[in-house]
């Protein structure tokens, strides 16, 4: 089943990529790749609007399942639209005397014309008013978060209804949540405190699966291959981390016991160091995977486009297929590894003193 | 590094926090407390149920030891019981015949003795009877033989014949 799902999901993948090569007019190689290079980093970021696919019927650009999402601005007082009046950024949006326009995925505010300055780079240089719209991303975190809390909810509604025995989808997920106490909160953070983080981490570890999972789906969502994603969820393990933290962690750091002063005062630096790059390295660690299975996926599926025979691509595909199924590991797996060290965070936050370990 | 933080969106971050951060508290109140909790007193209903098993079970075997040690005492005793009943039947029949055996004797002393008595009793009398009867029969042969001189003196004779040889 989860197989045919897959193969199901890949073929939309491919038709959605197929779209964009749906030239009507002849192109060279060179172009074709540039444009799935550049449908693979339109398709990496975020997005102010929402659509199936798309194709080019003569110099039209066309959307299917197109919707537009709320865009919200914050520049001298709230603005608020459509994302929809963008037109795919050719439109000028005019709210009372400021004047707004989509480039590159990004709001900027221009004149009446919709003018961009650039700089030498080639930047755009326009003002940009703080962006708190409704994006892609934004939408599919709060459609995982209703989803988590109604199927959360609805378990822990059954064990209420059935007398302590899990019942429905729920009962699915209790050996998953077992498994997070028992063999991730557990040996990390240990038994005594372990129950103060548990909310915490299951939270993350299925807030993080779920979108992985749904980064699979051909919607074309990459939300835990976000930047400003990843350092949100890891913001708030460091924050946890410090916030809890014992007396023994901070002697650890600022005076670490059981050493000579002069590397006392060493280690120091290099400790507070530690508190910053051990959450950086979560951040990163998972925007890089998730980012590069989406770029590694989709060129795959470019190349039976590029490949254009049914050698190449046929084998593309299958290639394509092989990577999928480990994309679908690697999304619990990242999801288990984020989870993890962020216990292990915890568990030095809240260990307690004792002499004989150092 | 430039990439990166031109491809950082404040606003996704500012949305991300927040929905997580609501997520997470509306999740530990409605979810996580209440299936951790069910899923604890499970836990700790199944320990106690496999505790009190196993304390059964202790019990169990106790009361089979018990009951062993009961049945090896009640056997042991019953064995005690009927050594002993031998023992004091073995000894009845020993001590009844041995007052048997006494009396027995003391019976045979006694009659050896009556015997004895009879007989000398029977003996005297024979005696004084004999006596008796001798003495009729010297006094009848003394009338007769000194009945005659001649006879009187032949006795002399021969009583002196007999005194003289015994000095």
């Amino acid at each position: 089943m989860k197989r045919a799902l897959l193969v199901f999901f890949t073929l939309l993948l491919a038709t959605h990529a197929f779209a964009v090569s749906n030239d009507k007019e002849p192109e060279k190689k060179g172009s074709l790749k540039d444009e799935i290079k550049a449908y693979i980093q339109h398709h990496l970021k975020d997005s102010h609007d929402f659509y199936l696919g798309s194709y080019k019927d003569g110099d039209k650009k066309k959307y299917v399942g197109y919707i537009g999402l709320p865009v919200i601005l914050w520049d001298n007082g709230l603005v608020l639209f459509s994302s929809t009046k963008f037109k795919h950024g050719k439109a000028v949006v005019s709210k009372g005397s400021s004047h707004y326009k989509l480039y590159h995925g990004k709001i900027y505010k221009t004149d009446v014309a919709g003018t961009i300055n650039y700089d030498d780079a080639h930047h755009a240089v326009n003002e940009k008013p703080l962006d708190l719209s409704m994006t892609k991303s934004v939408m599919t975190m709060l459609f995982t978060a209703l989803l988590m809390f109604f199927l959360f909810r609805s378990l822990a509604q059954s064990y209420a209804k059935n007398g302590g025995v899990a019942a429905g989808i729920g009962r699915f997920f209790e050996p998953i949540i077992l498994y997070v106490r028992d063999d991730i909160a557990i040996p990390n953070i240990g038994e005594k405190h372990h129950g103060r983080y548990m909310s915490f981490l299951l939270t993350v570890f299925f807030f993080i699966w779920f979108l992985n999972l749904l980064g699979l789906t051909p919607l074309g969502i990459n939300v835990t291959g976000n930047i400003a994603v990843t350092f949100g969820l890891a913001l708030l393990t460091f924050l946890l981390t410090n916030l809890t933290a014992n007396k023994n962690y901070w002697a650890h750091i600022f005076w670490m016991p059981g050493v000579p002063i002069p590397m006392k005062i060493l280690l120091m630096p290099i400790e507070l160091l530690g508190v910053i790059i051990k959450p950086f390295s979560l951040l990163i660690r998972l925007y890089a995977n998730m980012q590069a299975g989406h770029i590694v996926l989709m060129s795959l599926v470019g190349l039976m486009f590029i490949f254009n025979n049914w050698l190449g691509s046929s084998l593309s595909f299958l290639l394509a297929f092989a990577i999928s199924l480990i994309e679908l590991l690697v999304a619990a797996l990242q999801a288990y590894i984020f989870t993890m060290l962020s216990a292990l965070y915890f568990g030095f936050a809240v260990e307690e003193h004792h002499d004989e370990a150092h | 590094m430039e990439k990166l933080l031109g491809e950082f969106s404040f606003g996704l971050f500012i949305w991300q926090t927040a929905i997580v951060v609501a997520l997470l508290l509306m999740l530990r109140k409605f979810a996580w407390k209440p299936i951790l909790n069910t899923i604890n007193e499970r836990e700790a209903g199944i320990r106690s149920a496999m505790k009190s098993a196993e304390e059964a079970r202790a019990e169990m075997q106790n009361l089979q030891a018990d009951n062993e040690r009961i049945l090896k005492e009640a056997r042991a005793e019953r064995d005690g019981l009927l050594k002993e009943a031998r023992e004091l039947r073995q000894k009845m029949i020993d001590d009844a015949k041995g007052e048997a055996k006494v009396q027995a004797e003391q019976l045979i002393a006694q009659a050896k003795e009556a015997i004895e008595n009879e007989k000398q009793v029977a003996i005297t009398s024979l005696k004084n009877e004999v006596a008796d009867l001798s003495l009729q029969i010297a006094e009848t042969l003394t009338k007769e033989q000194l009945s005659s001189d001649k006879k009187q003196t032949e006795l002399v004779q021969k009583l002196l014949k007999d005194v003289d040889l015994k000095a």
